[in-house]
């Protein structure tokens, strides 16, 4: 035969191995796509609407807003 | 009585239609088309094809093939190409090589967009009436006052950016 003879290609488990593949792929990116939603969006929403509303004094703001002038009933 | 008139009729049409055949079965070629017969074809998902490519061998060829019929031991790598060739058109490597097509089809679509830019930019000059006044900058000004006063999305989205204390956006 030739002197660059080339690499026997793979003949058996092609299926297998492209499940495997796409299986742990499939695990890896959906969980890592829902935990880097949590960390960069749902927990700092969580912790900005609890900041807000910790010290929140409704009446106040109310009161803020009527002065402004934008109520119709409240002046 | 007609109808086996009709019947010895139509028995004479069949004898010498089959006659016919006959008669054109061993010499001249039966002339039948060539998409009804078993094709080649070179499919990734189809790799051993109805037919061999080459159909009408030269005389190289078919000393070939009968030398196929001993040990392949004796064929010489140029023949066992040459073998290859006479039944596949192209290689797997050869019938899956990538074409610079997308790059027409890029090209294309860009371009495409970029003239539909140009007549959107011709209707907005020939064809649309003013914007209403709400877009002035003074209404917007008024407009985005009344927002803040009213304090829309105050916790992550307008108003949140908004410093109530010192009456100033954010830094």
């Amino acid at each position: 035969m030739a002197s660059s003879a080339l690499m026997k290609p793979q003949m058996c488990g092609l299926l297998a191995r492209c499940l495997q593949f796409h299986i742990v792929g499939t695990f890896i990116a959906s969980l890592g796509v829902a935990a880097l939603y949590k960390f960069a969006v749902a927990e700092p929403r969580k912790k900005a609407y609890a900041d807000v509303y910790r010290n929140y004094d409704s009446m106040k703001d109310f009161e803020e807003m009527k002065k402004a002038g934008i109520f119709q009933s409240a002046k | 009585m007609l109808a086996t008139r009709v019947f010895s009729l139509v028995g004479k049409r069949a004898l010498s239609t089959s006659v016919c055949l006959r008669a054109h079965a061993h010499g001249s070629v039966v002339k039948s088309d060539d998409f009804a017969l078993p094709s080649y074809v070179d499919r990734r998902d189809y790799p051993l094809p109805d037919v061999a490519h080459v159909k009408h061998l030269s005389a190289s060829q078919k000393a070939l093939k009968e030398k196929e019929k001993q040990p392949w031991s004796n064929l010489s790598l140029d023949e066992k190409v040459e073998l290859y060739r006479i039944k596949f058109n192209e290689s797997f490597a050869e019938m899956k090589r990538g074409t610079n097509e997308w790059k027409t089809v890029v090209g294309g679509a860009l371009f495409f967009m970029g003239f539909t830019a140009l007549i959107i930019i011709w209707e907005k000059h020939y064809v649309y009436g003013p914007i209403p006044h709400t877009f002035d900058e003074d209404w917007v000004a008024k407009q985005t006052k009344r927002m803040l006063d009213m304090k829309v999305s105050p916790v992550q989205g307008f108003s949140a950016k908004w410093d109530y204390d010192k009456n100033e956006w954010k830094k």
